[in-house]
């Protein structure tokens, strides 16, 4: 059966990891991470890619425009 | 299951065009970047890269000519819709918009903006209200909220001594030559879809010469409110939308 | 060869004239005596229905010079006018105006200060224009016209030095000039600059909107570091060096043999230059100079007549005295420099300025 996937690429150095893409992910999909990038934030990243339907909710809602969004038909 | 493959064709979401690669000096969270975001990209959508002169006012969003890339003027504290005023009288075939905080719009400012509005000049104001002055440090703005705590209402904002705050929005509403007026939030996705959809109407409008639009934007400050960005939010939808009711307040066909 | 268009006309209504002549291409004031004729002028002509030219009375003096402000942004040529208190309204945006390096034309009609004052004429805000007025180091180049002759070229003027040097000009005149009528012959009508034109001229900064080819452009005055607004600072003050030694324009009566040298600008040299007659009637060797241009100031020329040998130097300003300062810089000592004033509205007579002269300095 065919189902729509989607992924994130997110801007690591960019991220200031304020979190309001977590809080605005509907499938639970992304949460911060243990490392620090060069300005000294944890950022944002997937950890539960599998459940990322490429709504782009996350990338919509992010302020520093730190996140791509790709989807696909996956057969 | 099979990877989606990170091409072209599956793009769905990127960083617009107009969005400069300079990293925005907000703090986390902040919403000014998503609402820059909306404005670059409805410039794009409208195809106005080359017709947009942006006013940046005195206050966070000073820098936003850092950021969204089309011609910029810096104003005075307050005076950016009379800037505004005379760059849309001078440029008719111009988009002309200013970007303003609650301190610069609705309180050192609140002459030329009433006066801009009243007079029906064909620009927009992108109005950011988050009930607090960011940029010095968090005092009390012109829309914080009674009871609030800010560095000037260290108690509170209390009406006996610090006085009410007031809507300037729903004031606008009540002249003749301001034909758009709308309230509206970036906290969750869909408010944010929303929002362009305002700042785009806003944008048409002021192509088409229809008088003055208001686009308020109901925001949160973190730093100022001394709240993480996601609990921002919620004390926003808590205390602040009760207060500053999201949608249209005024729309002239 | 065509007639010369010549008309009889009050000082501020000529403003109106010469700026929709000069292709002035937008004009943003708020009334106040003495000089809303001005855009009372302007109203009545309506230039937007032939050259283009806007014309827009604004809520306040602070919301006109911002109007400016913006239209010079966009390398427009834009002007407004007040009068004494309208003019201290606006000091913080002739600040931004000069860091910016916004070139445009502010017109003041002074009136009696200080406060509400009167509306009657007075010079008293010479170091309000000459000295910047606002914050921060920064200067005006500043005309005093004192014709209504004058009051019609300067705006030409005014405009083709703040285009020049890219910084904010000021016709400096008072209640006397803009108030009285006088012939003038007006300019032929030239045409407003085109986009072309603008984005040749001013291209590289003014922002008109972004174009193919260029990056976009700012106008601010903000800069966090210091070491850069430092630089900022030392290109402002490179100008303002080369605008002193460019642009001073001044003019004398008499003062090749002069003994004692009356200094006057505006209105108060029309009435010095009477003086001038009377003492060389009976005998006495008085000349009369008369700054044109307050900043840049006429240092250099009033320097080497102190050096020739000029016996004394009377200033006679509407004022409790403010050019007088700048009078003795220039002489340095080398010679007493007196200053003689009214104040509040009120005039001196030719035959007053004489009185003083003997008294302050040549029967001392």
């Amino acid at each position: 059966m065919a189902k729509i996937k989607g992924t994130i690429i997110v801007d690591a150095e960019r991220c200031k990891g304020c979190s309001v893409c977590i809080a605005s992910c509907p499938c639970q999909v992304l949460a911060l991470s243990s490392e620090v990038n060069g300005k000294g934030y944890s950022f944002a990243q997937m950890i539960n890619p599998e459940a990322c339907t490429g709504c782009a909710s996350c990338a919509v809602i992010c302020p520093d425009s730190c996140i791509t969004v790709y989807r696909q038909k996956i057969e | 299951m099979a990877e989606v493959e990170i091409k072209q064709e599956n793009l769905v979401y990127a960083k617009p065009k107009l969005i400069t690669n300079q990293e925005m000096h907000y703090c986390p969270g902040c919403s000014h970047g998503t609402v820059h975001k909306l404005i670059a990209e409805v410039i794009e959508e409208l195809a106005l890269e080359y017709n947009s002169i942006g006013i940046s006012p005195v206050g966070c969003s000073v820098f936003s000519y850092n950021y969204i890339d089309i011609d910029w003027i810096q104003a005075p504290h307050g005076r950016a819709l009379a800037v505004a005023s005379a760059v849309k009288r001078l440029h008719p075939d111009h988009l002309v918009f200013t970007y303003q905080g609650d301190g610069d719009l609705s309180a050192i400012g609140t002459a030329e903006s009433i006066h801009a509005a009243a007079r029906g000049e064909n620009v927009v104001a992108i109005y950011i209200n988050n009930a607090i002055y960011g940029m010095t440090g968090g005092q009390m703005a012109p829309t914080t909220l009674l009871g609030m705590k800010t560095a000037t209402t260290p108690y509170g904002r209390d009406p006996q001594l610090n006085g009410y705050p007031y809507k300037i929005a729903d004031m606008m509403a009540l002249l003749d030559g301001a034909t758009y007026i709308t309230r509206q939030s970036v906290h969750k996705p869909a408010n944010v879809r929303k929002c362009k959809a305002a700042i785009k109407k806003a944008f048409q409008r002021s192509m088409e010469r229809k008088g003055f639009s208001l686009v308020e934007v109901v925001t949160t400050c973190s730093s100022g409110w001394k709240l993480s960005p996601v609990a921002s939010n919620e004390w926003m939808e808590q205390n602040m939308f009760p207060y500053y009711p999201l949608g249209d307040i005024k729309e002239i066909k | 060869m065509a007639e010369k268009d010549v008309k009889l006309m009050k000082g501020n209504e000529v403003i109106a004239h010469a700026a929709i002549r000069y292709g002035c291409d937008g004009y943003f004031g708020y009334p106040i005596t003495p000089q809303s004729e001005v855009l009372e002028t302007l109203m009545e002509l309506k230039p937007w229905e032939t050259t283009g030219m806007v014309v827009l009375q604004a809520e306040s003096e602070t919301s006109s010079i911002n109007m400016v402000y913006g239209g010079a942004a966009t390398g427009k040529r834009v002007m407004t006018s007040s009068s004494s208190p309208g003019v201290s309204l606006m000091t913080e945006t002739l600040s931004y105006l000069a860091a910016a390096e916004l070139p445009c034309l502010i017109v003041n009609c002074q009136r009696g200060g200080p406060g509400l004052g009167t509306i009657q004429p007075a010079q008293g805000d010479y170091f309000q224009a000459v000295k910047g007025g606002g914050h921060g180091d920064y200067r005006l180049i500043v005309l005093a016209p004192n014709s209504v002759q004058e009051m019609h070229d300067h705006v030409a003027e005014g405009f083709d030095l703040a285009f020049k040097y890219r910084t904010p000009a000021m016709i400096l005149a008072d209640g006397v000039i803009g108030q009285m009528m006088e012939k003038v012959v007006l300019a032929p009508q030239r045409p407003r600059k085109t986009t072309a034109e603008i984005a040749a001229e001013c291209g590289e900064w003014a922002t008109t909107g972004k174009y193919e080819g260029r990056t976009r452009n700012i106008i601010t005055t903000l800069e966090l570091q210091p070491e850069r607004m430092q630089e900022i600072n030392l290109r402002l003050q490179a100008k303002y060096r080369q605008i002193e030694q460019q642009a001073v324009r001044y003019e004398t009566t008499e003062c090749d043999d002069a003994d004692y040298v009356i200094v006057a600008f505006g209105s108060s040299a029309r009435i010095c230059s009477a003086t001038v007659e009377i003492a060389r009637a009976e005998g006495l060797k008085v000349g009369l100079l008369r700054p044109i241009t307050l900043y840049p100031f006429p240092t250099v020329p009033l320097a080497e007549l102190a050096m020739r040998g000029v016996k004394g130097f009377l200033v006679a300003e509407l004022n409790a005295g403010q050019m007088v300062e700048d009078v003795r810089l220039a002489v340095n000592g080398k010679a007493p420099v007196e200053h003689y004033g009214r104040q509040g509205g009120m005039l001196f007579s030719p035959d007053d300025v004489l009185v003083a002269l003997k008294e302050k300095l040549i029967n001392r």
